[in-house]
């Protein structure tokens, strides 16, 4: 039997789409301004967590299903966790006193909405704009995203990332020996 | 009504899991049984644990609590939630309250994906076993703010040695699940035995929980068995590796009581520590289920592919479904979970008799030889048609899991503790070797006809 | 190899910076901790995970056992040395009797002695089954204390029918013994004997070739026959380290002459030498009492001893190999029914200085398996 055949193309409508984009994406907002606003290094690492679970969800929802998979495993399970150790070992008493905002915040406000304004003119008027976000589902039928994936790196004739892929992976390891080499007390 | 009752019928005899046919009742009911299947567990391992522990050291474990300590677990449950909550001074409140949680979100969240038969699972994600592995990385999260917010050196040393053992052993299970996933992609007996497939094919590998059972039904061979001896070292590394991300002996230095740093839930009281045990024996059903999924065939009963003769009894066999196969040997397995149950009665009644005959005792007595016929009334029902045909997946499942836990305590009972260093000398230097020579060489087997096709013109097939 | 003439004593101030900051740490492993056997204080100063060096604080088990002997006639003081090592109490009546008996020049008759050593191997096998349970649950083992203890009742039900007690058995007397061995006595301890020759196997089966056990007992607190002669150190921890000496060969009391058996002696001087040590004294204690089993010979158990004991004036210094190590008594008489001084010389006090040089180097983790590994009972080196 057919493994492919457990997951023919999907036949129903997905369920309640609006609902829960607007709930994943309003926790992706609150867990942002969190982030931001919290005095205490620990809160903040928890509001980014559920940020980023929530974008997971997003992930899901444009059936990239393998994007998703690797957003939680490596940013909330993995760079979350290096960050909760450098906050929890380093000595953050200082910095909880400090203020958590400076005096130049109306003018930071002002920017970022300008800038917002300017990313919906675009993207709402002209036609370019509308070009670079096309509406609809991607092409790829549900249960293909991680081979997609996988041809685009892998293949013989469709893959055209394998040399990055293989010079990203050198420059890990590069990283993983010069910490090493670093943090170690003696040779 | 009549179209509630209607969207619910639609559903049945789909063969597809709730969540793939977007059916929200069944997905609904579906998760409110592996629910409370999973909560029964727990207690039941943590009854289980005690009395295996106390077998295997001469002794008999809680006896009194309920006849032979059956009522033990709710007991330790009542007493846990009735204990004093106690926050340290100066921990940070939120922190405290949400490390818990978080750990048991964790361990809970990953059962979505767990299969309990070809549509038996609450939903087939098909990205299932990377979302499981996943999903069981961040109860770590949950463990080092634990071990924070207890504010006190100790839970802080011991949460971080925790999560440092969590995320070396997570290399070495993602290598052994690596290797599995790739046995996947093999074809089945129709389209050549060890042909390759790539994503033009009719034959690719999948990341599905029930796709990879279906893989090893469709080349009818367990993983474990196949290439051998490599599924059995792969599953024997992911059975090693198991051991230490769920924190057990022989890998449990961070939460030992001889030791100097006591652990992370060493502040942790009454619900919340409970909070934390039940994640922790969640997380061992998890990882086992990933065990049994990838290498011990999922749901299929042993020897899968081998049928026997056909054979035909008057209302009893062949069963109703068509397609099902009528072999002899699947009429005697399929009698297995009932003649189980019917076996645990028989051990209940067996203990009833051997109960002392004390007006004392005679609650205990009654309560036992109720509970026994409660579980022979099981079995006798197991044993109906209807019933039979479709318990057989949950059951095989579910005992190969049962396995696993019995090898879980029987481990903590056998071996001394490692020392952390000497455990991360075994996750990083002999685990993780192991693994990447494994995962080049289930490949190279994996390969074999591509190759000698390519160079060699066509010598094997 | 550490010159423990230059072992300086610990810098216990404690440092003014965050505990993540400092190079060096001090911990303390209090006096109720579940794996120091007992009420030992042990400052240890760190460097991350490694030991610099320790101290060890004792005296909290002190009931000033010398102090009292000086009011105490020599018969009233026996049973109170049942309560220094009450592990092995029979071994600490044996050693006290002895000396006793050297002082008023009698000695036992020989029927007392065969009894005695029967009874004192037997007491040698019940401390090391302790040590062994309890050994193997600090390093995470935790069946085997169950497996020993199950097996120590049979010699606690020995004692109890011999003397009416299982732990402070108070067996013996000065000049012999009290009581005449009971009947079945040598049929039981026949059957005893038949009974735990499997079980030691059982018990080297868990532990002896097991991966684990191995690598955490191999290379862990090293001790170099030569630290342990300058430090004083005897028992099985001398004889781990390659030094054969055992007083019941060397200096023979209690007709241990007449027996037959080996001194099993290690190499390295590590952990698991010590472990190899102890499992084979097991078998050799069984020799020895399969031995003396067959040989009791017929005759009194007492000697003629005066009823108000009163020793000729001078001082006497008898040691018997205990369990631990070497047990000595150093008593000194005025010639009055009173001691003058009675100062008892406990292995474990003298091995717990050893402690020190075998944790350094070491990882934290390793300074519970070392302890464990000297076999100390806080009663004998606090007294």
């Amino acid at each position: 039997m057919n493994p492919m055949a457990a997951n023919p193309p999907i036949t129903n409508p997905p369920v309640a789409t609006p609902f829960f984009f607007y709930l994943l994406a309003a926790t992706m907002i609150i867990g942002g301004i969190l982030v931001i606003t919290r005095k205490n290094a620990i809160h903040s690492a928890m509001a980014l967590i559920t940020a980023l679970l929530a974008q997971a969800g997003l992930y899901l929802m444009l059936y990239a299903p393998f994007v998703a998979g690797v957003q939680i495993i490596l940013y909330a399970g993995g760079i979350m966790v290096l960050f909760l150790f450098v906050i929890m070992l380093i000595n953050l008493e200082r910095n909880m006193k400090e203020r958590q905002f400076n005096k130049q915040w109306l003018v930071g406000i002002v920017a970022a909405a300008a800038l917002g304004g300017l990313f919906i003119t675009v993207y709402t008027t002209s036609t370019r704009g509308k070009e670079l976000f096309p509406e609809g589902r991607v092409a790829y039928a549900d249960g293909q995203n991680t081979q997609a994936i996988a041809s685009l790196l892998f293949d013989r004739g469709a893959g055209q990332y394998m040399f990055a892929f293989e010079i990203a992976s050198l420059l890990l390891l590069v990283a993983i020996i010069g910490a090493v080499v670093m943090a170690k007390k003696r040779i | 009504m009549n179209e509630l009752m209607q969207y619910i019928q639609s559903y049945l005899g789909s063969d597809r899991t709730p969540g793939g046919a977007g059916n929200i009742f069944w997905a609904t009911v579906y998760i409110l049984l592996v629910f409370g299947g999973l909560s029964v567990a727990v207690i039941a391992m943590n009854w289980l644990e005690r009395k295996i522990l106390a077998h295997m050291q001469v002794r008999l474990g809680p006896m009194r609590v309920g006849p032979h300590g059956l009522l033990q677990p709710i007991a330790d449950a009542i007493k846990l939630l009735l204990k004093e909550d106690i926050i340290p001074a100066e921990a940070d409140k939120v922190i405290f309250w949400i490390a818990p949680f978080i750990v048991v979100l964790a361990a809970f969240t990953v059962f979505v994906v767990v299969p309990f038969g070809p549509t038996h699972a609450i939903t087939d994600m098909n990205i299932g076993i990377l979302f499981m592995l996943g999903v069981s990385s961040l109860s770590v999260l949950g463990i080092v703010t634990a071990g924070w917010a207890s504010n006190s050196h100790y839970p802080l040393i011991g949460a971080l040695r925790s999560s440092a053992q969590m995320v070396s052993y997570e290399v070495a299970m993602g290598l052994a699940v690596v290797s599995a996933i790739m046995m996947t992609s093999l074809g089945s007996l129709a389209t050549g035995l060890y042909g390759a497939g790539n994503v033009d094919s009719q034959v690719s590998g999948t990341l599905s929980m029930i796709g990879i059972v279906q893989a090893q039904q469709a080349q009818g061979v367990w993983f474990v068995f196949k290439f051998f001896p490599l599924g059995l070292i792969a599953f024997g590394m992911f059975a090693i590796a198991m051991v230490a991300e769920t924190n057990r002996a022989p890998f449990d230095l961070p939460e030992a009581e001889s030791e100097l740093t006591a652990g992370f839930h060493t502040e942790y009281s009454g619900f919340r520590w409970s909070l934390f045990f039940l994640a922790e024996y969640s997380a061992m059903i998890a990882v086992s289920s990933i065990a049994v999924t990838l290498w011990l065939g999922g749901w299929l009963r042993p020897f899968p592919s081998v049928h026997g003769p056909s054979i035909a009894i008057p209302h009893i066999w062949p069963p109703a479904d068509p397609s099902a196969p009528t072999g002899a040997l699947d009429f005697v397995l399929a009698l297995c979970p009932g003649i189980s149950f019917l076996l645990l009665g028989a051990m209940c009644f067996y203990n009833v008799q051997r109960m002392p005959k004390h007006p004392l005792f005679k609650v205990q007595t009654l309560g036992l030889a109720g509970f026994g016929a409660v579980l022979a009334l099981i079995g006798l029902i197991l044993f109906v048609p209807p019933v039979r045909d479709r318990v057989g997946d949950i059951f095989w499942f579910s005992a190969k899991v049962t396995g696993f836990m019995y090898l879980y305590i029987w481990y903590r009972g056998t071996f001394p503790r490692y020392r952390f260093d000497q455990l991360m000398k075994v996750g990083w230097k002999i685990l993780l070797p192991t693994g990447l020579a494994l995962l080049i060489l289930t490949a190279l087997f994996g390969m074999r006809a591509d190759i000698s096709t390519q160079f060699l013109g066509g010598l094997g097939q | 190899m550490t010159d423990p003439n230059t072992l300086s004593p610990l810098d216990l101030e404690t440092p003014d910076k965050t505990f993540l900051d400092a190079n060096e740490l001090v911990i303390n492993m209090g006096p109720q901790h579940p794996a120091t056997h007992g009420v030992l204080r042990v400052i240890l100063r760190l460097d991350g995970e490694k030991v610099l060096g320790l101290e060890c604080v004792i005296g909290y088990l002190h009931r000033g056992v010398e102090k009292i002997a000086e009011n105490r006639t020599y018969t009233m003081f026996n049973p109170y040395v049942d309560r220094m090592d009450y592990v092995a109490a029979v071994s600490n009546g044996l050693g006290y009797c002895e000396t006793v008996e050297k002082l008023l020049n009698v000695e036992a008759p020989p029927r007392a002695q065969y009894i005695r050593v029967i009874l004192t191997e037997l007491n040698r096998m019940a401390s090391h089954q302790l040590w062994l349970g309890t050994h193997a649950l600090d390093i995470g083992a935790i069946t085997p204390l169950f497996y020993t203890f199950r097996d120590r009742e049979e010699i606690l039900k020995i004692f109890e029918k011999y003397c009416g007690a299982r732990l402070t058995t108070h067996a013996f007397r000065i000049g012999g013994l009290q009581y005449e061995a009971y009947d079945g006595f040598e049929k039981e301890v026949k059957n005893f004997v038949n009974f735990v020759k499997p079980k030691i196997d059982e018990y080297e089966e868990l532990l002896t070739t097991n991966r684990i056990w191995l690598e955490r007992t191999k290379g862990v607190g090293v001790i170099s026959g030569k630290d342990c002669i300058a430090l004083g150190v005897t028992g099985p921890v001398l004889r781990a380290s390659g030094v054969k000496w055992d007083i019941r060969k060397a200096l023979p009391y209690a007709n241990y002459k007449n027996f037959d058996f080996d001194i099993p002696v290690g190499q390295n001087g590590d952990t698991y030498d010590r472990y190899i040590v102890r499992m084979a004294e097991f078998r050799q204690s069984l020799r020895i009492i399969e031995q003396a089993v067959e040989g009791i010979p017929a005759g009194p158990v007492m000697a003629k001893v005066p009823k108000v004991m009163k020793p000729p004036v001078g001082e006497v210094y008898h040691s018997i190999e205990a369990p631990k190590g070497e047990l000595g008594y150093f008593i000194v008489s005025d010639g009055s029914t009173q001691p003058y001084r009675v100062r008892v010389r406990p292995p474990s006090f003298v091995n717990l200085q050893a402690l020190d040089v075998m944790c350094r180097g070491q990882l934290v983790a390793d300074v519970i398996a070392v302890i464990g590994t000297l076999d100390i009972v806080l009663g004998e080196v606090d007294r």
